[in-house]
């Protein structure tokens, strides 16, 4: 086969792709946002999306929390360091661990939830059959669940940032023998209010994308089962992506001053 | 332009529509009077279910004219289409009911989301349509997955018919259900044309049915209306294919692509 050629194709299809997600993008935005809103959608969202995370995302902040502190009282050991391990493990957890962390696990949950709710609306036309009830789908389906992911995601973090410190100071105190007193001296007086808005800021965003690619999945899954089990794939794996790839570019500007 | 005559209600002008290389619809041309019945028939893979969402405006047409009270509807966006889609009602050939809500608020959709009824006095009109579609008020509180095929069309039907449309869309209304209940939907159609003052477009495969709901009968073959009669003249329409359709006969001018062996 032609390698040109096949370049060729995978830009195009790529091209293709950006500019779909442009277009969905603008509606969401601007249709799915603007009134009118759907407040008991939205409010079923808020569960589904917020509440129902809870149990994942508070067991992977707290071991998360845990291991951190195993591994920088092992780093820390070297350099005659232990004593920073509390503000090392508030630090990981608001500022990376946490709001990545909880975005993932989310995302997995979520996004896939999602796509696979809507993708099956669209194969078997119901969402043909919304419209035909005078009844916007962007604005019924799409906003409700972005204002969801927008608003619970920050809560989720913060409840992941406390839990997280807490698994790293039963492991401190427990394990790693250290004065519990102490311990949360050095958390509080090490922890800037900026660690804790900046992880808050980032999950918005994260919560944002989630919400997204899973809508966006759905809307364009076609052909059945098969189709529908595509998207949820592809829902889960390129909000996984954007999410890291959002991290990086916002931490980067976060913490450039 | 000659005057247009105010009863027609809905006319398709050289509508066309093709999914990537496959033509459905070739120039459609059809005119459909103000509440009246109109039957489509045509076999199977033909083009009907495609025609009727040309007409409400979920496929846009690749080319010609959909025309609602002389107005052409074909390329309108956002209020404009609101304001035409709310005179539509339809059901989906696959029912297509909203598998999160609750039958009752399936049927109470339109007007709960569409006209701002209150949640209480919605129900009360859904129990009321379950109700004339054969089904008591205990399947409104069943979610659509416990229904069986045949329920979920009548669902589909007393949600399509809820917020008493000028404008009612069947997609093939009784298949699927028992001789009884089928007749009974027919009825059912019948009614709503002559009581409510409705217009109807049903597609059905049941030519026993299509002579109980038709006013008229139109024949789609090879993405055209070949045919356009009253249901009286479709015993001696003249046309060998309506013929061959009409009396199901698996030889004469209609070829199916079936390997034969
Ligand atoms: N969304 C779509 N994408 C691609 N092709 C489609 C789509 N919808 C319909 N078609 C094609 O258009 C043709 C007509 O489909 P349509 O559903 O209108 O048939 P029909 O006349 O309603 O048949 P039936 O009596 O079996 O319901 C079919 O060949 C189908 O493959
Ligand atoms: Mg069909």
């Amino acid at each position: 086969m032609n390698p040109l050629a096949q370049i060729g194709r995978v830009v195009l299809h790529l091209l293709a792709e950006a500019g779909r997600l442009s277009l969905f993008l603008r509606d969401a935005v601007f249709m799915g946002l603007l009134p009118r809103w759907y407040i008991r959608q939205m409010a079923i969202q808020f569960v589904r999306i917020g509440y129902n995370s809870l149990p994942v995302v508070g067991l992977t902040a707290f071991f998360t929390g845990g291991v951190l502190a195993l591994q920088i009282y092992i780093g820390g050991t070297r350099f005659n360091a232990e004593s920073l391990v509390s503000s090392i493990v508030a630090l990981g957890i608001t500022r990376e661990l946490g709001p990545v962390l909880a975005g993932l696990m989310v995302a997995g949950r979520v996004s896939a939830a999602i796509a696979a709710e809507i993708g099956t609306m669209k194969v078997t036309e119901q969402i043909d059959a919304l419209v035909t009830l005078s009844t916007n789908p962007m604005k019924y389906l799409v906003g409700p669940r972005i204002v969801a992911g927008v608003v619970t995601l920050p809560l989720l973090v913060v409840i992941a940032d406390i839990i997280g410190i807490m698994g790293g100071y039963i492991v401190g105190i427990h394990s790693l023998g250290f004065n519990s007193g102490a311990y949360l001296k050095n958390t509080v007086d090490f922890l800037e209010f900026k660690d804790v808005t900046s992880g808050l800021i980032k999950s918005a965003v994260f919560g944002f994308i989630i919400a997204l690619m899973g809508c966006y999945h759905g809307f364009h899954s076609r052909g059945g089962a098969q189709g529908v089990g595509r998207a949820t794939t592809n829902a889960v794996v390129s909000a996984s992506i954007l999410i890291l790839a959002a991290n990086y570019v916002m931490t980067s500007l976060l913490f450039s001053e | 332009m000659a005057e247009r005559d105010t009863d027609i209600h809905i006319e398709l002008r050289g509508v066309r529509k093709s999914f990537g290389p496959k033509t459905v619809l070739d120039g459609i041309d059809l005119k459909v009077r103000r509440r009246s019945s109109l039957v489509i028939i045509g076999g199977s893979g033909s083009g009907k279910s495609v025609m009727l969402k040309c007409i409400i405006g979920l496929l846009h047409p690749d080319g010609g004219q959909v025309l609602i009270d002389g107005e052409d509807t074909t390329n309108l966006k956002g209020r404009d289409r609101d304001r035409v889609m709310s005179r539509f009602g339809m059901l989906f050939q696959s029912a297509a009911l909203f598998d999160s809500l609750p039958v009752w608020e399936n049927v109470a959709f339109g007007l709960i989301q569409g006209r701002g009824v209150s949640r209480r006095k919605a129900r009360d009109i859904a129990i009321e349509k379950l109700a004339q579609v054969g089904l008591g008020s205990e399947v409104g509180d069943l979610y659509p997955a416990e229904l069986s095929g045949g329920m979920q069309k009548r669902v589909g039907l007393a949600r399509a018919i809820a917020a008493s449309p000028e404008i009612i869309l069947f997609d093939e209304p009784t298949t699927g259900l028992d001789p009884i209940m089928g007749a009974i939907i027919d009825e059912l159609i019948v009614s709503t044309v002559r009581d409510v003052g409705a217009t109807a477009i049903s597609i059905t495969h049941d030519m026993a049915s299509a002579r109980r709901i038709a006013d008229e009968v139109a024949m789609i073959y090879h993405g055209k209306i070949i045919w356009h009669g009253s249901i009286d003249e479709i015993d001696h329409s003249g046309n060998p294919y309506v013929d061959q359709f009409i009396h199901g006969r698996a030889e004469g001018p209609i070829r199916m692509s079936v390997l034969k062996e």
